[in-house]
């Protein structure tokens, strides 16, 4: 027992001093007016009261949630088409799978910096590829209509990751299943439908929730990209959280903001964990 | 051989089986061929934007092909950026957080794996828990905790936190851990060993693979950073490439060519490590998430 809690300890004295610890001083910080420096001043629910009438906290609450529910879905199925294809038997398999994960571990700094260039709206690639195509320009970072989703864009540039997950889950699926629908007659949508996504549920689960988790972190981006820009349109929870702590120096209200995102994620986590009794598929195989 | 047992019509399906099979090959094909296009695309303008000439970077359309390599561009870019100082910096942060990560998830995996001991498992589902706490929720109370330690414009915030281990690889550790057979453990103790010397000599060399891909994520993850260095780090002598990059282009206007260039530095040393270390990182995304 003490031996096991013996080589446990590093994780014990991180668990309470990097998490425990600074989630209930935050809890506290969340209702007080704090700027960094002096003692922090008690001031009940006011922090929560003032979140409500700020248009700003709602924006990017909004942001966030928009950018979650677009970049999540599209990142499955883009990743879930790369799985389908890398899991046939192609002898040169393997540069697929170095190409397609490559841009996945970039730092989102550089990629940022990098669509920087591609997205320019004078000598852009981008709109270069839509002038050829006789297609009218489009502002990608300038435009608040398009702005976010010029980042979701830019952020399946990452699917590379999931579809390796996928993959894995498609390897894991026993041949012999496949077979036995082959005798029944089933085709090859068929056997998709009602095999290989059933037996990928578990997977997906997994892809989803780190997803929305992921999703609602989304800065760097936007930081690099658009300083949150234009009209706010991408100024993203995160951002707005970091601008209160850092660049306004609210960090009573920055901590009520990072309550906020906490129960936020929580919630969204456990609705996908709850719904996942309907639609994940646990079979001992 | 067999074929000569086949009916006729067993041969021809057999026939629609194999030219089915190729067309999904070549439509996999395609399919792939085209995503890698597109995934590879961006790295592929980032370096022929880096050594295009100032003129050539103004004219539109822009030029698929520079027409001319101006590799000059790379010692332009590492004399107006401290391109050097910075990665010295960022190297002195990635070295020390992946010896961290290294040694703390590597010793606390074993204890939730290698040794029973009353509640492990209870406590094992609390370290899981973890794993889905958002880290920005940290960002203000650890902040402030570090600014009253007066390790602020220091690199100790972005260094200490990975010597406590952390959730998610202590899971993938014990997950590979847990494969090696008891036995071998077992016959040691019998022999008299301690806990620490059947770590030491029978279970981390049999780890090697595994501590591996936790310390390449620990690299990728410290290299990458952008948010601690952000918050953290004050003095322009101490900033990592990210934000040393990031503050230089929007302070001084750097241009795109020489922006790119200073990403090519930023992004070659990672994908050197991904092409060298491929199976690690493949071992490493996967061993989480298949039961």
């Amino acid at each position: 027992m003490l031996v096991g809690i013996g080589f446990i300890s590093p994780w014990i004295l991180g668990f309470l001093a990097f998490l425990v610890y600074p989630i209930a001083y935050s809890f506290y910080l969340s209702f007080t007016r704090y700027t960094g420096f002096g003692a922090p001043q008690w001031i009940g629910l006011g922090n929560y009261r003032q979140l409500l009438h700020d248009q700003l906290f709602w924006t990017s609450l909004y942001n966030t949630l928009y950018y979650t529910a677009l970049a999540v879905p599209l990142g499955t199925i883009v990743a879930l088409v790369m799985a389908l294809a890398m899991n046939q038997r192609l002898r040169e398999v393997l540069l697929y799978r170095t190409a397609l994960y490559l841009p996945s571990i970039l730092p989102a700094f550089a990629v940022s910096f990098i669509f920087l260039v591609l997205m320019d709206p004078q000598n852009g690639v981008l709109n270069y590829l839509l002038y050829l195509l006789g297609l009218p320009q489009v502002n990608w970072l300038g435009d608040p209509r398009v702005a976010k989703l010029s980042i979701v864009l830019m952020s399946q540039l990452g699917a590379g990751n999931a579809a390796l997950i996928f993959l894995a889950g498609l390897k894991a699926i026993p041949r012999t299943l496949y077979e036995a629908a082959e005798l029944d007659g089933a085709g090859q949508w068929g056997k998709f439908v009602h095999i290989t996504l059933p037996m990928l549920t578990p997977v997906l689960l997994y892809n989803l929730v780190i997803g929305i988790i992921g999703g609602l972190q989304v800065f760097t981006q936007s930081y690099i990209l658009t300083g949150g820009g234009p009209a706010n349109s991408t100024l993203f929870y995160v951002y707005y959280l970091y601008n209160n702590a850092f660049a306004y120096s609210r960090l009573g209200y920055a901590a009520a903001l990072s309550w906020i995102l906490f129960v936020v994620s929580a919630v969204l986590s456990l609705l996908v964990f709850r719904s996942a009794a309907r639609w994940v598929h646990y079979e001992i195989y | 051989m067999r074929s000569t047992y086949m009916s006729a019509r067993e041969q021809v399906s057999s026939r629609v089986r194999i030219s089915l099979g190729w067309l999904r090959g070549a439509v996999a094909r395609l399919v792939l061929l085209a995503i890698a296009a597109v995934f590879l695309f961006p790295l592929y303008w980032m370096l022929a934007t880096a050594v295009k000439t100032d003129a050539e970077l103004a004219h539109f359309p822009p030029s698929l092909w520079p027409a001319h390599w101006e590799w000059g561009n790379f010692l332009a870019a590492a004399r107006y950026v401290p391109l050097f100082l910075y990665m010295k910096n960022t190297l002195v942060i990635t070295i020390w957080t992946v010896i961290g990560a290294v040694v703390s998830n590597a010793i606390v995996a074993y204890g939730f794996s290698g040794i029973d001991w009353p509640g492990r498992d209870k406590v094992f589902g609390l370290v899981l828990a973890t794993i889905f706490i958002p880290f920005p929720v940290l960002l203000v109370p650890l902040f402030d905790i570090f600014a009253h330690l007066g390790w602020v414009n220091t690199y100790l915030p972005l260094i200490v936190p990975a010597y406590f281990g952390n959730a998610f690889w202590i899971f993938l550790l014990r997950q590979f851990l847990l494969q090696i057979p008891a036995e071998l453990s077992d016959a040691a103790r019998i022999d008299g060993a301690g806990e620490l010397r059947i770590f030491w000599q029978i279970v981390l060399p049999l780890a090697k693979p595994a501590i591996a891909t936790v310390a390449i994520f620990a690299a990728l993850g410290a290299w990458n950073d952008f948010l601690g260095p952000l918050i953290y780090l004050q003095d322009n002598s101490k900033y990592t490439l990210s934000i040393g990059l990031a503050f230089f282009r929007s302070e001084h206007n750097l241009r795109l060519n020489l922006l790119m260039a200073a990403s090519t530095v930023v992004v070659t040393p990672v994908i050197l490590l991904f092409l060298s270390c491929q199976r690690y990182f493949v071992e490493g995304i996967t061993l989480g998430s298949v039961r």
